[in-house]
């Protein structure tokens, strides 16, 4: 068990990095606490995964340093730096046991089988692998082929971290609620850190304490779910948390105020006055039909439960907003009004007064 | 689903059917009914029931034949698949290397195998082959022509030479369809390199090494035209397998009775050991 402190991180797969996008992964400098569960959300593509593999030293970065405990291990080999992985496609050991299969990393580091055996077999219970135990791993499902990858993680005892490089991506849908509730469930028994890489945002909301949303290679927000869905700080998140997504509409700024069609916005934030595409932020949960505000033609409404999406058009872009069941719909134009709480201006992107990654 | 009767798809199977039947079924048949009579020539025929099979099966000569024969195909399975997996494991996975090492290796492959046999005469000649001339200089008493030890080594190395890099090649496209994860799983997991090759190299390359195997297995068992051109079968009888014996007796003797049966008795043979083998190493695959 052990703090990850990752210091000035970057990562190129080419030998002479020149350009920003030559960098698989930007500069980055992240803390991680003991005992936390962690998540890494974003895009396929994004870095999550090479930032994983430079976690577990399957890749040595190009530059910076990792930290397990202010013990720089950026150049040791993946046995030494004492974590597990768990791979998108399950890897079992076919022609072993499921029993030896969960001995084996122990094995490996010369632990004596009376030691083996208590420790299988309390992981194994952990996984609800015991009835399987003596069975060949090769003919087991899916969802079991990665009980046993992650078991391999769990019976060791001088783990750093157990990193999850989209370990549900395999397993079939009403498998990865159960095989997501035991992971929880696990992290409170074992107090491991543990590192989840997705591109799901609800198996990083249901997973993670705090999620590291990550996009074109860097870092653009850390924080807890509730902090990525009422502040987002960039337009980025607001998009790729939630559902439906935040609307981002065109505006401008005078005076650190923000106006679409001339028409004042308030807002909870002030642009720092500058000049640079600007613009509004609101996530549909903090839009609603009113009398006054910015007036809107509506376009399209789905129905999505005990609620409906409804979409409409601005002058500043489409703008989408939830009705709960019931509740009027204006059927031609209507205004629309939006809580200033949960308004904020962004400029390039960022949320204004708050550029630059985190 | 009730099954249309066309009896025109006769028609569509008719040319494999006669095809099969004029290279496989008739000669095979053939044999079958030389196998059973005698004949003085001018094709007249008579019965002789299993007399033959018999004869071969109680005759010294079959059963140094066959001895010689398993020997020959246990050594250079002893020596080709562990060698082969071994120069697998050596080849590099990527870069351009790759396409040089897959060319070196199909080059042996792609020799006529009269040529091979031509090529390995002149090589060992102790006058003027480069293999010959430079054992004996160095004072190895090497003449594959007169000693029966020598005439196998060379026989023995001609085989290895022509027919490794098939199993390098299977072992090879066995190797490179594992995952990078697998490697990776292990490494995290703190096993040793042998512990990679015994739990994860080796199972996954299990299928294509029993391929491997059936193919040196049957093919080496069949040998005959590098040892023909290459020793002839000689010196004395010390090489001669049993494809070189068979063509003694049936095209040098023209004892087309004892060499019919001699030839499915051969056939049954291979069949068995193929069968078995297979049997054993996929048996528990279903599990």
């Amino acid at each position: 068990m052990a703090r990850i402190t990752l210091k000035n991180l970057k990562h190129a797969y080419m030998p002479n990095p020149v350009n920003d996008e030559d960098w698989a992964l930007k500069e980055l400098n992240l803390d991680w606490d003991d005992g936390g569960a962690y998540a890494l959300l974003g895009p396929s593509g994004c870095g999550k995964t090479t930032l994983l593999n430079l976690i577990s030293g399957l890749l040595t970065p190009s530059h910076g340093s990792i930290l397990f405990d202010d013990h720089d291990v950026t150049r040791l080999p993946p046995e030494q730096r004492k974590i597990a992985q768990v791979f998108q496609f399950p890897v079992v050991y076919d022609t072993m046991t499921v029993y030896d299969n969960l001995a084996f990393p122990l094995r490996n580091r010369g632990v004596d089988e009376t030691t083996v055996n208590k420790r299988v077999l309390e992981v194994a219970e952990m996984n609800d692998l015991t009835a399987t135990l003596g069975n060949r791993a090769s003919g087991l499902t899916a969802d079991g082929k990665q009980k046993i990858s992650l078991g391999r993680g769990l019976v060791r005892t001088d783990v750093n971290a157990i990193l999850f490089d989209e370990p549900l991506t395999v397993i079939d849908p009403h498998l990865k609620f159960q095989l997501r509730s035991k992971l929880k469930e696990l992290h409170t028994r074992v107090p491991n850190t543990m590192i989840y890489v997705t591109h799901d945002q609800t198996e990083a909301i249901t997973f993670a304490d705090k999620v590291v949303v990550m996009n074109v290679g860097e870092v653009v927000q850390v924080g807890t779910p509730k902090e990525l869905f009422e502040e987002p700080h960039h337009t980025f998140v607001g998009h790729f948390i939630g559902s439906p997504g935040m609307n981002v509409l065109a505006c401008e700024v005078k005076n650190g105020h923000a106006y679409i069609a001339g028409k004042k916005i308030a807002t909870a934030n002030k642009a720092v006055a500058k000049a640079g595409k600007s613009e509004i932020g609101v996530r549909p949960e903090f839009v609603k039909f009113a009398r006054q505000g910015l007036e809107a033609r509506v376009v399209k409404v789905s129905d999505a439960g005990r609620f409906s999406v409804v979409e409409t058009d601005s002058a500043g872009g489409r703008v989408r907003l939830l009705v709960e069941e019931g509740g009027a719909i204006p059927s031609e134009t209507a205004r629309l009004e939006f809580d200033p709480a949960a308004t904020r201006i962004y400029s390039n992107g960022w949320l204004a007064g708050r550029e630059g990654r985190p | 689903m009730n099954k249309t009767v066309n009896q025109k798809a006769w028609f569509f199977v008719a040319p494999v059917l006669i095809l099969v039947a004029f290279n496989a079924i008739v000669p095979l048949m053939t044999v079958v009914n030389y196998s059973v009579q005698e004949t003085f020539g001018d094709n007249v025929f008579f019965w002789a029931g299993l007399r033959w099979f018999e004869e071969i099966l109680r005759s010294p000569r079959f059963h140094d034949a066959l001895g010689r024969q398993l020997f020959f195909t246990g050594t250079i399975l002893a020596i080709e698949i562990p060698l082969g997996v071994i120069i697998a494991l050596a080849m590099p996975r990527k870069g351009p290397w790759v396409s040089v090492c897959l060319v070196l290796m199909a080059m042996p492959l792609l020799i006529p195998w009269n040529v091979v046999g031509a090529m390995w005469n002149i090589f060992g000649l102790p006058e003027i082959g480069l293999l010959g001339k430079t054992l004996n200089t160095i004072g190895f008493d090497y003449n594959y022509t007169r000693q029966p030890g020598d005439a196998w080594f060379t026989l023995i190395l001609m085989d290895v030479w022509h027919w490794t890099s098939l199993v390098v090649l299977l072992a090879y496209a066995g190797l490179v369809s594992i995952p990078d994860a697998y490697y990776q799983a292990a490494r995290i997991d703190g096993a040793s390199s042998w512990a990679i090759f015994r739990y994860i190299q080796l199972p996954k390359m299990k299928r294509v090494l029993t391929i491997a195997v059936l193919l040196r297995f049957m093919d080496s068992f069949n040998i005959y035209t590098e040892p023909s051109v290459l020793t002839g079968g000689g010196p004395g009888n010390s090489t001669t397998l049993l494809s070189l014996d068979l063509v003694k007796i049936a095209l040098g003797q023209f004892d087309l009775g004892p060499a019919a049966a001699m030839s499915l008795i051969y056939f049954l043979v291979i069949l068995l050991f193929s069968w078995i083998f297979y049997t054993v190493m996929t048996r528990g695959e279903e599990q």
